[in-house]
């Protein structure tokens, strides 16, 4: 490669899409370094994909800039198109033709050389371990190969950047551990990702995340750093796991009580957000209604805790 | 251009791995031209009528025999009285009953006018009229065959011909252009070749796009450096093909099987079809830019497809239609096509003959290609 090496893959100033009079992203900012694995969450139709076709090229943004390689998403986006990968959240290769035969035409598309042809084959084929299925339709695969398979033909032609729209959606467990392997392995060539996800799980692998909601990015940064953010567990607030027996009746109980900031249910466990001022004994009894077999630990927040209180901030923030 | 060779192969694969694409490639055609060219036969012969002959001496033999000469009628009973004959024209049986009655033979031979009943089951117009006017035809010339005979005898006739024989005043002189033995297929044939190819071609190609579209592949192509050219060329070229190949399929069915010979240009004839390919692919785009599922591309295809059949020319002449479905008839590349291959086939037709035509089907190509060519465009952007 002659160009030089951009350390910032991607970067959005201000990007910002309309559709008629419907805002459906209003000026992102964001940056994703080289061979990162950027997480992209948020509600159907907070404009995740909306974004990702944005800095494929294939959408042109009504006002704000961004860049993915260097190259402009609106003037060069023919450029960006020979360089990146993109892998849809439901199965877009054609079902009639056989998985070498996907792979072989999008080999094609990029007008990868002949010579050259085999051994890329030979290396994605390696990648995804699809070699046993490659005389299979595309069709037939069962999920977890379709989505490799997919995987396979976006990296046909060694993109720099390969965009996975909800790349897990619909996939057994196993599957999507195997494909987020794949991804890891991938980061490490030096691939950097753009993905975009449901799972809290798939977000804490990521080196970064954002949250997209109505066309805003109300959340960014590393998980860690979110997980550690003032907004999320201000000073003067502790955040408990609590079990107990009757975890309904607690969390109404916890809806009522002052010193109680927030309350969720995370499986068997309640979690709570308190002043820090209070007496985390005292308030567990009020709490479990005399409980005494009732246990409580201090926790750090999730991501999903992340999501769920900056979402509701921003939506009393838009109310008010 | 970029990604054309890709697409245009991944498209005969699609193509090969189809059977239902080969099945309406290939059998439709086949099913059509049995249909139109051998089982729908629109001269009316054979029809089946019942005689009452209640004078049964030679004349009234001659009458029915003369009727049945025409091939227009079979004698399909001799019921003996007035009710059989009756109820075989009731019931269905018959279509034309013949009453000759008993002094038939008597009252001509004594130069005497005779009558005879002709009933004729009018529920079915086209057979009724048929039945008329070979019934009042064959009379007339008979009675005229006779008013000769009995004129020389007495040294009186209205005309001479030639040779000085007895003759008619006016002699029509009627030959039949093109098709002398007036066949269906003829007819029917050569406009199939334009219905034929208009509705594999009309289906197929809006096919093969709304699917990628439907299935989202389309989506995935629009992210790859694949060109606009590439892609519309890359799909629509093979169906440009096979529509070659139906043509001539359904060329050497016409010479070979039906016995129509192409009077005119061959190459007039192929050159004109390259254009009303295009002019149907740029159709075909069109339905595949506003369905959004296949369903809908079916929906829209009969919405082309039904007045083309019925409106063009193909099935029914476009002279006896009311002024606005005539006009509307103007609207459809296959009316100017329907009228080009069978001038060119039948007619013999050149470029000249068919000037008005070409010039109509050329405007709605270039119509339709700017149409569907730009609303293709503007759903990439």
């Amino acid at each position: 490669m002659s160009e030089p090496i951009f350390d910032t893959v991607i970067r959005t100033d201000q990007l910002t899409r309309d559709f008629g009079d419907f805002r459906a992203l209003s000026e992102i900012t964001l940056d994703v370094p080289r061979a990162s694995i950027f997480g992209l969450l948020g509600p159907n139709g907070a404009g995740k994909s909306t974004l990702i076709r944005m800095l494929c090229g294939v959408l042109k943004p009504t006002s704000g800039r961004g860049s993915v390689l260097g190259f402009d998403v609106r003037a060069d986006a023919e450029a960006i198109k020979r360089r990146i990968g993109y892998m849809s959240q439901r199965f877009s290769l054609y079902a009639d033709l056989s998985a070498i035969e996907n792979i072989r035409f999008y080999a094609m598309i990029y007008g990868i050389s002949t010579e050259r042809r085999r051994e890329r084959e030979d290396a994605v084929i390696a990648l995804t371990g699809i070699g046993p299925y490659l005389d299979r339709l595309g069709g037939h695969l069962s999920g977890g190969w379709k989505q490799r398979l997919a995987l396979a033909c976006a990296l046909i032609h060694e993109p720099d950047v390969i965009f996975l729209d909800e790349p897990t959606a619909g996939i057994d467990p196993v599957a999507r551990r195997d494909l987020w392997d794949l991804l890891f392995e991938l980061s490490h060539q030096g691939v950097t990702m753009f993905v975009t996800t449901h799972y809290m799980d798939e977000a804490e692998r990521c080196s970064k995340v954002g949250y997209l909601q109505g066309g805003e990015l109300i959340v960014l940064g590393t998980p860690n750093e979110l997980k550690n953010s003032k907004r999320v567990t201000p000073d003067d607030a502790r955040r408990y796991e609590v079990s107990c027996r009757d975890l309904p009746a607690a969390l109404a109980r916890a809806k009522s009580m002052k010193a109680v900031r927030d309350a969720t249910l995370f499986g068997p466990m309640l979690h709570v957000l308190t002043d820090a001022s209070a007496n985390p004994g005292e308030l567990v009894l009020e709490l479990t209604g005399g409980d005494s077999g009732a246990e409580f630990r201090s926790v750090a927040p999730t991501l999903e805790d992340v999501f769920v209180i900056l979402s509701r901030a921003e939506e009393a923030r838009a109310a008010s | 251009m970029n990604g054309f060779w890709a697409i245009l192969t991944k498209e005969f694969a699609h193509i090969r791995r189809d059977r239902t694409t080969i099945f309406f490639m290939f059998m439709v055609p086949v099913i059509q031209l049995i249909i139109f060219g051998v089982a729908i036969d629109v001269t009316i012969d054979n029809i089946p009528l019942v005689v009452l002959d209640l004078d049964g001496r030679a004349e009234s033999r001659r009458l029915v025999q003369a009727l049945e000469n025409t091939q227009s009628f079979q004698v399909v009973g001799r019921p003996y009285d007035q009710e059989s004959f009756r109820r075989a024209i009731r019931s269905g049986r018959a279509k034309a009953g013949v009453l000759i009655p008993a002094e038939y033979s008597g009252r001509l031979l004594r130069n005497e006018q005779a009558e005879v009943q002709v009933l004729i089951d009018g529920s079915d117009s086209q057979i009724a009229t048929t039945a008329l006017n070979t019934v009042t035809l064959l009379v007339q010339n008979m009675s005229v065959g006779r008013a000769k005979s009995v004129g020389e005898a007495v040294h009186f006739t209205p005309a001479r011909n030639a040779s000085g024989a007895s003759a008619l005043p006016i002699d029509v002189r009627p030959r039949l252009l093109y098709n002398p033995d007036l066949e269906s297929s003829h007819f029917f044939v050569p406009g199939l070749i334009a219905v034929i190819l208009q509705m594999v071609l009309l289906f197929l190609t809006s096919f093969s796009i709304v699917r990628e579209r439907e299935l989202g592949t389309l989506e995935q192509l629009f992210v790859t450096p694949v060109g606009r050219g590439g892609l519309l060329f890359g799909k629509l070229i093979p169906y440009a093909l096979m529509a070659y190949g139906e043509l001539l399929i359904v060329l050497v069915a016409m010479v070979g099987i039906f016995h129509v010979p192409i009077s005119g240009s061959l190459l007039l004839l192929l050159g004109l079809s390259s254009l009303f390919i295009l002019t149907v692919l740029g159709l075909g785009l069109l339905i595949s830019t506003i369905a959004s599922t296949q369903l809908e591309a079916v929906q829209f295809s009969f919405l082309v497809m039904l007045p083309s059949v019925l409106l063009s020319g193909f099935m029914f002449p476009r002279s006896e239609m009311p002024l606005v479905i005539w006009l509307a008839g103007y609207l459809l590349p296959v009316t100017y096509f329907v009228e080009i291959v069978r001038g060119v086939v039948l007619r013999g037709a050149d470029a000249v003959d068919l000037a008005s035509s070409i010039l109509g089907l050329l405007c709605c190509c270039v119509a339709i290609l700017i149409l569907s060519l730009a609303r293709f465009r503007k759903q990439l952007d």
